[in-house]
């Protein structure tokens, strides 16, 4: 007996019971489509978070002053600093670094008026924090240079500001009662782990604000972002920064003034999580799956009770142990096979379903369904299947055809 | 003279033996029975409940095996085969009619009547075609496509011998193949296993304990306390 004949057999003994046969599926269709969903929605949260985190590229660091309690004169990090790290002499795996000052003001256009974040920045800012304009132009060198009196805007500040977000290139704004022209307005970014949201700030010329900061220094800059030569360089990078710092800020031995955040770094960090948690509860999920082997391997021992007799014959016509166990096998791995289908199918309307509710509730979370998921699930059912299904179907190979035969 | 003995016979047993342990007791089934059947011959293997004729059909159908002694069918030692070729053996060389007909309820006739080809290895085409051929030589070439649940007592046995013949095997077993019908089907089918083997040369043992079943074979065998009572022809 071949396996194809096996398996239509299978399936038309197993229509004779549909009830019976309908129930075991479904103890295997909710333990796949468990699994299916926890690693589906798993999976979609660690994409959304990914993609959440993808502003900050793989090559940044971000450089603050954080110094050691034990650091008496703490020095912050002035415009020296970032020429300094700038100098591919003393830092060679440094591609290029901008640097950032943050502050909050009054900003007033017509009869409106808010207090509002600003960033000073400096020209390469945009480049390296991988914003992009909606509309308008970015600071450029001549606006650094020039100290000149003009805004780019972050997208929900221009929202709130001016009630829209398109059309205010060529806007005045008033910033502390001074006057600035719109020349841009950045597209969102959306949330970043870079410690500033420059969807809702103003970002100003740096020169303009070290000329009117009454910081001592002046040229203080409170975040320098360093773009590092390659992703394969950011821990040379990194020393290097720190290095550089230490002899420019005087640090004692053994300490730091400064902190070189990698976001990479935590971006790992995250992932390493979410995989976790996809894996333990895909795990869980899987348990629901054990459950529903066993009640195949329930039904498959009942069913070979009941069928003694036509066994017997079967083996009286000249089946031998591989036909028999051949067909019982093949009917356990079609139910599991059937449950595993319908499971991914439930599993994957469930995990639609959470992304649809997530969605609703402001999260986005697309569920993930791979390729690689589907044949896991396939294959494990299966081999539930044939496990859960080996016992009753060997037994029912092992009977001797006299007793078999003699049955009531 | 020996030698050539068992390769004339189609069923050659030598001082058969069956011993079932029952706790501290041995109950011997057969007892060292000796018989010979030649081809195309019908035997009725009689006695009463208890003498171990459904033993001897056991070993006689390489159902099961003897404790001791041997036995050749078709000129092949089997007592002493495994599970698997003793399978191999039921499928090619025994065909079994039962009293209560054991056809599989959800499949037609036809199929019932594939089955054995199927274990057999006996593919495609040409089984269905078999399979055919046999339930019209049994007369039920317009029921080929009805479950055994739509057919009377006596269509269904017809269906079982059909399932009996199709392999072409040395014997056919029938175990009380009248014991649930009437009186008027029960003639046809032993008409009908009469009329095989005449046209076929078909060797049937019938098993029984009707005088009026046994009757109609050539030969009966006696079977009393696992013993052949009576000269072995």
């Amino acid at each position: 007996m071949n396996l194809a004949q096996a398996l239509i057999e299978a399936l038309r003994s197993l229509t004779v019971n549909k009830l019976r046969s309908a129930l075991t599926i479904l103890g295997i269709v909710i333990g796949v489509a468990a699994v299916i969903a926890m690693i589906s929605l798993g999976r979609g949260l660690q994409a959304s978070v990914s993609e959440q985190l993808s502003g900050v590229g793989s090559t940044t660091l971000v450089v603050f002053s954080a110094p050691d309690p034990g650091i008496r004169f703490p020095k912050p990090l002035t415009m020296g600093d970032v020429r300094a790290l700038s100098d591919p002499l003393q830092a060679p795996d440094v591609l290029a670094v901008a640097a950032q000052t943050i502050g909050s003001a009054t900003f007033s256009f017509g009869s409106k008026t808010q207090t509002q974040n600003f960033y000073g920045v400096t020209a390469n800012y945009f480049s390296i924090n991988n914003l992009k304009l909606a509309e308008g132009e970015a600071l450029k060198e001549e606006h650094i240079l020039g100290q000149s009196a003009v805004v780019v805007l972050g997208p929900r500040l221009a929202k709130s500001l001016f009630g829209r977000q398109t059309g205010l290139v060529g806007e005045m704004v008033h910033i502390e009662g001074q006057p600035f022209r719109v020349i841009g307005v950045l597209k969102p970014a959306g949330n970043s782990i870079s410690f500033t949201d420059t969807d809702n700030a103003a970002l100003l010329p740096i020169s303009l604000v070290h000329a009117r900061s009454v910081r001592s220094p002046r040229d203080t800059v409170d975040f320098v972002t360093v773009q590092v030569r390659s992703a394969g360089r950011v821990k040379q990078a990194t020393e290097q920064v720190r290095q550089v710092l230490r002899v420019r800020h005087q640090t004692p031995v053994g300490m730091n003034d400064v902190n070189v955040f990698v976001p990479q770094d935590m971006l790992n960090a995250i992932n390493q999580i979410m995989v976790a948690l996809t894996v333990f509860l895909g795990g869980i999920a899987a348990i629901s799956l054990l459950v529903g082997g066993i009640g195949i391997m329930n039904i498959m021992l009942v069913s070979v009770t009941e069928r003694t007799r036509e066994i017997g014959l079967r083996k009286a016509l000249g089946a031998r142990r591989g036909d028999i166990l051949l067909q019982f096998l093949a009917e356990a791995a079609t139910l599991s096979l059937m449950g595993g289908v319908l499971g991914i199918v439930l599993g994957w309307l469930i995990g639609v379903v959470f992304g649809y509710f997530a969605k609703a509730s402001g999260t986005t979370l697309v569920p993930q369904i791979g390729l690689d998921a589907v044949l896991i699930a396939t294959l494990f059912s299966s081999a539930i299947g044939l496990f859960f299904g080996f016992y009753p179907a060997n037994r029912a190979a092992r009977l001797q055809p006299v007793e078999a035969l003699r049955y009531e | 003279m020996q030698a050539s003995t068992t390769n004339d016979w189609v069923v050659a047993g030598e001082n058969l033996t069956k011993i079932y342990p029952m706790g501290k007791w041995q109950v011997h089934a057969l007892n060292g029975v000796s018989l010979r059947i030649a081809a195309g011959e019908v035997v009725a293997i009689m006695g009463p409940s208890g003498s171990g004729k459904s033993t001897l059909m056991n070993i006689l159908g390489c159902l099961d095996r003897p404790s001791s002694g041997s036995y050749f069918l078709d000129g092949e030692l089997v007592s002493s085969l495994r599970d698997d070729a003793l399978a191999r053996i039921r499928g090619r060389k025994v065909g079994f009619v039962f009293q209560s007909f054991n056809l599989l309820p959800r499949i037609s006739a036809l199929e019932n009547v594939e089955l054995p080809m199927r274990y057999v290895g006996n593919g495609g085409r040409a089984r269905r075609q078999r399979a055919q051929a046999a339930l019209e030589a049994v007369g039920l070439g317009d029921r080929l496509h009805h479950k055994p649940t739509e057919l009377s007592g006596g269509q269904q046995q017809r269906v079982a011998i059909a399932r009996a013949l199709v392999n072409d095997p040395a014997i056919i077993l029938a175990d009380e193949p009248t014991g649930a019908l009437d009186t008027r089907s029960g003639r046809e089918i032993l008409d009908l296993l009469l009329q095989l083997n005449r046209e076929r040369g078909t060797t049937i043992i019938l098993v029984t304990h009707d005088p009026t079943v046994a009757g109609r074979a050539q030969r009966i065998i006696t079977m009393c306390d696992g013993k052949v009572e009576g000269a072995v022809a």
